[in-house]
């Protein structure tokens, strides 16, 4: 019943999320540069920041509290909480027994929510803003996610991750039904807006009036600047991986045979490259969206999740 | 056990009640507090045993007492699981909130009569769990009309205020066009059986009932349970009446009187009539989507720290109702054990607002007590002065955000899970219904995260953005330790979800036409739904959320050896920081008001004066916006006008002159014989 090589592989593999996020968003970085025709920084790049960050001083808000102290943990600890039950290279492991999509979805609003008042506590009017932004998009987002993830688990039956891995993994040609499609586009629209990419939010940005993010974490520093921004750096790794693995699940093991690691090991990263291929291609051919346009963009992913779930059920 | 063990019980329930009444002959004020908070807590805990005792399949409590209203048939109790539930609800409520009102409660003797107050809430509380455990309709109604009464004094309390009065006059209008309404109900559903309309004896009639008279039951049933649970469009009283009350009251009738109105549709629809039509269904998920989503919207812009509650008692009214319809949906379709799971869902989400409501009208109440200020646009800071009511209040929001690892967020995943066999339902419409009700349900809960950011950020962050913010002082241990307790019931109920919810399912079974066996939940550490379509451990995710939180601070403490230096917020190389920089509650509601202002339709006024000479310099700005509910100046208004215009051609019967009204005695005495004699 206890599963001890189960669980040692479920923390490996949570701790290779953790491992390989900077990595996700330095070679955006790179990508970007690249098409933009600049040499940008080398792909090991968000390491250095990570170990430089670490060894700063800290400088703290005289008006924080408590809550500010606490955000970086509950932030830094859920987005873990997602990442152990995310399948990465291996599916079903002992901790699919609890992983639940609309689990997942909740466990990554309680980090928003976290950040949101982190960016209250300072009394600062960025923070305020970032907060406010932030809240509306991700309470405007929250229904395409619903909708995105109902689509998935009618395909599946189960709202339960491993069994929508599996599920595809059986009936492989499900994953070109046009239900499965356009779920896929909804979700991605909404990695977009949840993770902070452009056109919702332009992760470059220092300019006052267009942060949202940057807006929120602008007093923190040192470690907390470094554990707050590799979770959101997880966060963008762990909805790479619901879209690879959810709607693509090749190449995931079933076993925790060594040869079949390697494999799942070797196609996640395939799977990486191109969602960051084509992240870093619509960060450079898109401009950032009006905040009052965001609404329409979710919009829009909400009705791709609806005709989803009208196409699932037309086709069943 | 015996169920003549649990008798005495019941009694000891009504007794302390009655103790807590007995405040009223009190000699000093302070005496009235103790008696009042030592009875109720005696009586509730009575209460909540006793409904434990139920629920754990004890029995059930029997009474009859024929010679008290002999002419009308006689009073009756019958408390069976159903109404243990609602009954546990009431008494966990009352014990914390009771201790908390007893400090609450302190400032009250100098300008209200606190000997009044006791015997208002001892009627209050008895009232309410008579409600649940009545067993005829002439017990019933009585306790129902005792609760509304009580609970309208208790809400015009402060009746120097100006709001409290009028927001009475809202509760008890509504509150008496919603009894009308269940008198016709019952009396159509009593038809010419004789007595007191035993329940039992209603449930056997309810079968040969023509299905035109069972509709317009229900929809009877509907209005007048549903004006007292807040659904749209009849909850206009419901931010009106509850935040005016002193706030332990406002916190009882959020977390449990409201409660009481699906209670009683439960006990109609569901128990009296067996459940009805798809319609019904439908109509509910259609009134608990438009309910839910209308309540979090207003609780989104309001500033009044207690109004937001109100609306956001609407907003859980509503999914309650959701997850109600869908059960009632799922049973006309021939799907019980779907019907079953949404019905569980539904009330186990009536015991979790229970408890976050409660702790979060008291941390009003205790910032209320604490700065005189409802206005979150005035408060701030509050965080550093009271740590005790930010603390409690904290998780108080992130619950009732359905964020994890607390309750709400479990009852939330349950109505979520609850929805599915009907997306996956085999009939279009049904399919596209409970799609549509899950994106309503998906939003009111974004909504609602944004809701209590702005609450839990804007009250408590920051700096104070008043002097009577900035003076704050924290609460005293009778309202600290009530806060607290509820509070800690967040993530006890979440730990506990499994065996709730079983006790919850076994009071379900057999209502109604659903499936007798108690065990639709396989018990364990692990949630699973009945369908198998979902698994969730809210005790896991608790776990490892606190062992991943507290290994990165280990891991940070161990890596980082950095210094950490106090200083000012950065404010764009502009010395010294003031609270007039800060975002206020309003600019934080703004983005959402802005997206959604079609349906809000605010009046805005803005003005801004030009410099002389030059139009890029502004000499000053004002600005000011007002929301009212557009929609019920639409239903309302008319109404309100035609009940003044029949009050003042009545008004002309009034002359006060003596021989006048002498001459309609006579009158109608006349009449009156005439009818005897005619028939």
């Amino acid at each position: 019943m206890f599963d001890v090589a189960g669980i040692a592989v479920e923390i490996g593999q949570a701790l290779l999320s953790l491992a390989l996020a900077p990595a996700l968003v330095g070679f955006i970085r790179w990508l970007k540069a690249r098409m933009q025709n600049r040499r940008g920084a080398p792909i090991w790049q968000p390491y250095a920041e990570l170990r430089k960050l670490f060894r700063k001083d800290m400088v703290v808000s005289r008006q924080a509290s408590w809550v500010f102290h606490l955000a970086p943990f509950v932030i830094f600890g859920s987005t873990i909480v997602v990442s152990l039950l995310v399948p990465v290279l291996v599916t079903p492991l002992p901790f699919n027994a609890v992983a639940d999509l609309f689990a997942v979805v909740y466990l990554l609003l309680l980090g928003t929510a976290f950040l949101a008042l982190a960016g209250l506590d300072t009394g600062s009017a960025f923070g305020g803003m970032g907060s406010s932004r932030e809240m509306t998009i991700a309470a405007i987002s929250e229904p395409a996610i619903a909708l995105a993830i109902l689509s998935l688990a009618l395909a599946a039956g189960s709202t339960n991750l491993g069994e929508i891995a599996a599920r595809t993994i059986a009936r492989p040609s499900s994953a070109l039904s046009p239900g499965h499609v356009m779920a896929f586009v909804a979700l991605f629209i909404v990695m977009l807006a949840e993770t902070g990419r452009l056109p919702v939010d332009n992760p470059a940005t220092h300019l006052e009036l267009t942060m949202i993010h940057e807006a929120m974490i602008l007093e923190y520093s040192g470690p907390y600047l470094a554990l707050v921004e590799w979770a959101s750096w997880l966060k963008l790794f762990v909805f790479a991986m619901l879209a690879g693995n959810l709607f693509v699940p090749w190449g995931l093991a079933t076993s925790l045979a060594p040869a079949a690691l390697a494999v799942a090991f070797a196609t996640t990263l395939v799977k990486l490259v191109v969602i960051a291929a084509g992240v870093a291609v619509l960060e450079t051919r898109v401009a950032k969206l009006r905040l009052f346009r965001v609404p329409e963009l979710l919009a829009v992913s909400f009705v791709l999740g609806l005709l989803a779930v009208a196409s699932s059920f037309s086709l069943r | 056990m015996n169920p003549t063990a649990l008798e005495p019980l019941f009694w000891a329930m009504c007794g302390g009640f009655a103790i807590a009444a007995s405040g009223a002959l009190a000699p000093a004020p302070r005496v009235a507090r103790a008696v009042t908070a030592i009875g109720s807590v005696a009586g509730a805990a009575a209460g909540l045993w006793l409904a434990c005792l139920v629920l754990a399949g004890a029995g059930t409590v029997s009474i009859a007492m024929p010679s008290v209203l002999a002419a009308a048939g006689g009073l009756s109790f019958h408390l069976d699981r159903l109404g243990a539930v609602f009954l546990a609800v009431i008494g966990g409520v009352t014990i914390p909130v009771a201790i908390y009102g007893f400090g609450y409660t302190g400032g009250y003797g100098r300008r209200y009569s606190m000997r009044w107050m006791s015997l208002q809430t001892g009627a209050f509380l008895l009232s309410m769990s008579l409600v649940v455990s009545a067993a005829n309709v002439l017990t019933f109604l009585l306790a129902w009309e005792l609760m509304a009464v009580a609970s309208w004094l208790l809400v015009i309390t402060e009746h120097d205020r100006p709001d409290a009065v009028r927001g009475g006059l809202w509760y008890l209008a509504m509150t008496h066009m919603g009894l009308l309404a269940l008198l016709a109900a019952f009396f159509l559903l009593g038809g010419d059986q004789a007595g007191a309309w035993p329940f039992d004896a209603l449930r056997d009639g309810a079968a040969r009932l023509s299905p035109g008279t069972r509709n317009a039951i229900f929809l009877l049933a509907l209005l007048g349970f549903g004006s007292k649970a807040g659904l749209v469009p009849v909850h206009v009283w419901l931010p009106r009446a509850h935040p005016a009350a002193p706030s332990h009251v406002s916190a009882l009738m959020s977390a449990v009187m409201v409660k009481l109105g699906i209670y009683g549709l439960l006990r109609v629809a569901l128990d009296l009539l067996g459940g009805g039509p798809a319609w019904w269904g439908v109509l509910l998920v259609a009134a608990g989507a438009v309910t839910a989503l209308t309540g979090v919207l207003y609780a989104l812009v309001d500033d009044d720290l207690k109004r937001l509650l109100a609306y956001s008692t609407v907003e859980n009214v509503g999914l309650i109702v959701l997850g109600t319809g869908a059960g009632f949906l799922f049973l006309s379709l021939a799907q019980p054990t779907a019907a079953a799971l949404a019905f569980a869902a539904a009330l186990l989400h009536v015991v979790n607002h229970a408890a976050f409501k409660g702790v979060l009208f008291l941390g009003a109440g205790a910032v209320l007590h604490a700065t005189g200020e409802r206005d979150i646009n005035r408060l701030g800071g509050l965080v550093k002065r009271t740590p005790w009511t930010a603390a409690t209040f904290l998780v108080g929001a992130l619950s009732i955000a359905a964020l994890p690892p607390f309750n709400g967020f479990v009852s939330e995943w349950l109505l979520f899970q609850s929805f599915l066999p009907g997306v996956a339902s085999s009939r279009a419409s049904v399919a596209v219904l409970l799609t549509l009700g899950v994106g309503a349900l998906a939003l009111t809960g974004g909504l609602a995260a944004a809701t209590f950011v702005k609450a839990f950020g804007i009250s408590f962050l920051a700096m104070p953005r008043s002097p009577e913010a900035a003076n704050a002082h924290e609460a005293g241990w009778a309202m600290r330790a009530g806060m607290v307790m509820l509070a800690l019931a967040c993530p006890a109920l979440a730990i506990l979800t499994v065996p709730v919810l079983s006790a919850i399912g076994g009071a379900l079974g057999g209502v109604g036409g659903l499936p007798a066996s108690s065990t639709t939940f396989s018990l364990g550490v692990i949630l699973e739904t009945p369908h198998g379509l979902a698994r969730m451990s809210p005790v896991a995710i608790m776990a490892v959320l606190a062992a991943a939180g507290t290994g990165v601070w280990l891991a940070m403490r161990l890596v980082s050896r950095g210094s950490r230096r106090i200083d000012d917020t950065w404010g764009c190389g502009r010395i010294g920081q003031t609270s007039r920089m800060e975002y206020t509650s309003t600019a934080f509601a703004e983005p959402l008001r802005r997206i959604f202002g079609e349906l809000y339709r605010p009046t805005d006024d803005l003005t801004v004066t030009e410099q002389p000479g030059s139009p890029y310099h502004i000499q000053a700005i004002s600005y000011r916006t007002e929301l009212h509910p557009w929609f019920e100046r639409g239903i309302y208004d008319p109404l309100v006008r035609a009940t003044q215009a029949a009050a003042s051609r009545v008004r002309a019967l009034q002359s006060g002159s003596v021989n006048a009204y002498l001459a309609y005695i006579v009158l109608v005495l006349v009449v009156l014989l005439g009818m005897v004699i005619g028939f």
